[in-house]
């Protein structure tokens, strides 16, 4: 079927078209002007979202599990002291080798977090010479493109800004823990003392202010590699990260889009 | 001591088997998420039974009529309040309505209640009582003819040609009722079904499981409260009433069942990475809720009980019929409440990185333990025995035995 395209729809459509792209940019700043003042994200007043745009990445083979970042986050965020709420983690990963004769590639996977991570990890109950191979993972928010917390939460109190982070706002929250359910990464969890939703915020209240994220500043191998995407320095430690390693995602296939990305990371890490 | 028992013990730190991501090991959706779906379910279920009446005509059920609208709206009354008491803010329950974000299945919650309650339920409710709201006001004295005359809302009408509108308006709002329960019970099932982070949730099937679950639930207590009401009152039982509830719970079972069967089906064969540890969830940690009380009592003795009834009706006696189907409905209800259980309950008992179980311990007491829970499970039935108390009288003879007209009674056996 043949569409007759007239002279005077095609410059409706191109004013269309230009008058969304013009329109776009000031209702971008509109809302975030309205959530600067309804929304308390700990950023200072002149801070600018949309100049921005934070990142995260993680070298698997430079972590030591030494548990100082889950410290400095548990501090920096007042996050309650028992062991079953975080905002970061280190998940340690120890692989066993095969039976002889199995045939098998690799053994059993022994996965523990004995309190995330944070006093560091007792030594390994498997002997040395059983281990095929071992290794931490940090964990924390994996800063979603398609964040399904940000999809199913019923009042919008969790929410994407314009600079990468994910955020709640605790003065809106309703503590319904749809966003907890809907995280993939169990990143998530109801704070006991205020019963709303929390996660990392990357130390919003840092990087709006030119400061990089306590766990990122504490990190003592530089397994953590944190940067500002729009505005790359010299020798940009994200920019250098992406361009040396093949990284991966975690649980690619859910298509959330996680943007934190694994340097050196195993099949069995999930 | 098995972990399914291990709930009724006292709250303490979850024991953990396996690796459980830190943030996951103390259950988030208590009981109470139990109880919601389960009462919202006995909601639907009963109005579709009520509809059968009027939309389907299947003038053998009339006698459960009225019992089956008050029992909706008696537990449709009580379902907000376990998903109010869950909240960490209770007081911003009305943001959900005030500033609903439109992407979140949950956020649906005030509408979708809303509208089954002020535009379905009281609305029918009301077209089928005024008639009697105007006799009543008028022949009943002291404060109960007050409030019939309060609910007439002034209108005393009811000549035979305004009752016969008030038939067709009924049946109209009915027809939507229909579609509204589907959409009232599916629309939970979608919270669950759409949470594609949990594999045992996140399932296409889910809501059509939940509004099937949900039919099968509301005739079986439709089912038991009408034997409880002729009971209470000495009064004879319908025979072709059981019966024919006997008959659309039966179906209904069958349809639920294949439902599931299919879901497990579809899991077993595309063994998507989730199987093993779903199938330890399965054998281990819900072995009592899921085979013994979903599977067994909830859907297999029920299914043979009233399949023999339909099958076999020339041998099996009236008299056993009425114990078969009495003990269906029981079993039903039961499996139906071990249903929400394993879904809500059970999809939070293993981790989201698949390699452990955590448990889930409830208090006794507090904000979500069972005394709470057992009374937001009590209260629709103090409420329906209000409501049965003004508006389903002895006098009312609203469950007597009814003349059907003679193509509703089957008088062959069914095969």
């Amino acid at each position: 079927m043949s569409r007759h395209l007239s002279r005077r729809s095609l410059l409706g459509l191109l004013g269309g078209a230009a008058g969304w792209l013009m329109a776009r940019p000031t209702a971008q700043a509109a809302k975030a002007a309205v959530k600067n003042v309804l929304v308390r994200t700990g950023a200072p007043k002149d801070y600018d979202p949309f100049k921005h745009k934070w990142l995260m990445c993680f070298d698997i083979d430079r972590c030591i599990g030494c548990g100082l970042c889950v410290d400095a986050c548990k501090n920096e965020n007042h996050v309650p002291n028992a062991p079953t709420y975080f905002r970061t983690w280190i998940e340690r990963y120890i692989i066993r080798k095969p039976k002889p004769g199995s045939g098998e590639a690799r053994g059993e996977v022994i996965v523990d977090s004995p309190n995330g991570g944070r006093d560091g990890f007792p030594p390994s109950l498997v002997p040395r010479e059983e281990i095929l191979k071992a290794f931490f993972v940090p964990k924390l928010c994996n800063l979603c493109e398609h964040s399904p917390c940000v999809q199913v939460c019923p009042v919008g109190a969790t929410f994407d800004t314009p600079d990468g982070a994910v955020l709640v706002d605790p003065n809106y929250c309703i503590g319904c823990g749809f966003c907890i359910q809907a995280c993939p990464y169990g990143c998530r969890f109801l704070n006991p003392v205020t019963h709303t939703a929390e996660k990392c915020t990357l130390c919003y209240h840092r990087i709006s202010r030119g400061l990089k994220p306590a766990c990122v500043e504490v990190c003592p191998t530089q397994a953590r590699i944190f940067g500002d995407l729009k505005n790359p320095v010299e020798n940009d430690p994200i920019q250098e990260f992406i361009r040396k390693n093949k990284v991966q995602t975690l649980k690619p296939h859910l298509g959330t889009d996680p943007r934190v990305a694994y340097a050196n990371m195993d099949k069995e890490v999930r | 001591m098995h972990p399914w028992l291990s709930a009724f013990t006292a709250a303490g730190s979850a024991p953990i088997d396996g690796y459980v991501y830190p943030n996951e090991q103390n259950l988030l959706w208590s009981v109470l998420i139990v109880v919601y779906p389960y009462v919202t379910g006995l909601v639907a279920g009963a109005f579709i039974m009520a509809s059968l009446v009027r939309v389907f005509k299947v003038h053998a059920l009339a006698p459960a009529y009225r019992l089956a609208l008050l029992t909706a709206l008696a537990f449709l009354i009580c379902a907000p309040l376990p998903l109010l008491l869950h909240l960490g803010h209770p007081e911003r329950c009305l943001e959900v309505m005030m500033t609903p974000h439109f992407t979140s299945p949950m956020a649906m919650f005030g509408f979708v209640y809303a509208w089954y309650i002020m535009a379905v339920l009281l609305l029918e409710l009301w077209f089928d009582y005024r008639r009697d709201f105007v006799v009543w006001s008028r022949t009943v004295p002291g404060w109960r003819g007050r409030l019939y005359r309060l609910l007439t809302v002034g209108v005393d009408d009811i000549s035979p040609r305004a009752v016969h509108l008030d038939e067709k308006i009924g049946d109209a709002i009915t027809i939507i009722g229909i579609p509204s329960a589907f959409l009232l019970h599916g629309y939970v099932g979608f919270i669950f079904g759409s949470v594609k982070a949990n594999p045992w949730w996140g399932n296409v099937l889910m809501p059509i499981i939940f509004i099937f679950s949900a039919i099968v639930s509301g005739i079986a207590l439709c089912v038991v409260l009408y034997y409880f009401l002729t009971w209470v009152r000495r009064q004879r039982v319908d025979d072709a009433c059981v019966d024919e509830m006997g008959k659309f719970l039966f179906y209904a079972l069958l349809l639920d069942a294949c439902v599931e069967g299919l879901d497990w089906l579809h899991r077993l064969y595309s063994a998507e990475e989730s199987i093993h540890v779903l199938k330890q969830l399965a054998a281990g940690k819900l072995f009592y809720s899921l085979l013994l009380g979903q599977v067994l009592l909830g859907t297999t003795l029920p299914l043979l009980m009233l399949g023999s009834t339909q099958v076999l009706r020339p041998i099996v006696p009236m008299w056993l019929r009425r114990r078969f189907y009495l003990l269906s409905a029981l079993g039903i209800v039961s499996g139906v409440l071990a249903m929400r259980w394993n879904v809500v309950i059970g999809g939070q008992l293993f981790s989201k990185s698949l390699r452990g179980f955590t448990t889930y311990k409830m208090e006794l007491h507090g904000q979500e333990g069972w005394l709470v829970a057992g009374l937001l499970m009590v209260l629709p039935y103090i409420l329906l025995f209000v409501l049965i108390k003004l508006f389903l009288r002895p006098e009312h003879k609203a469950l007597e035995p009814q003349p059907h007209p003679p193509a509703a009674v089957p008088a062959t056996p069914h095969a």
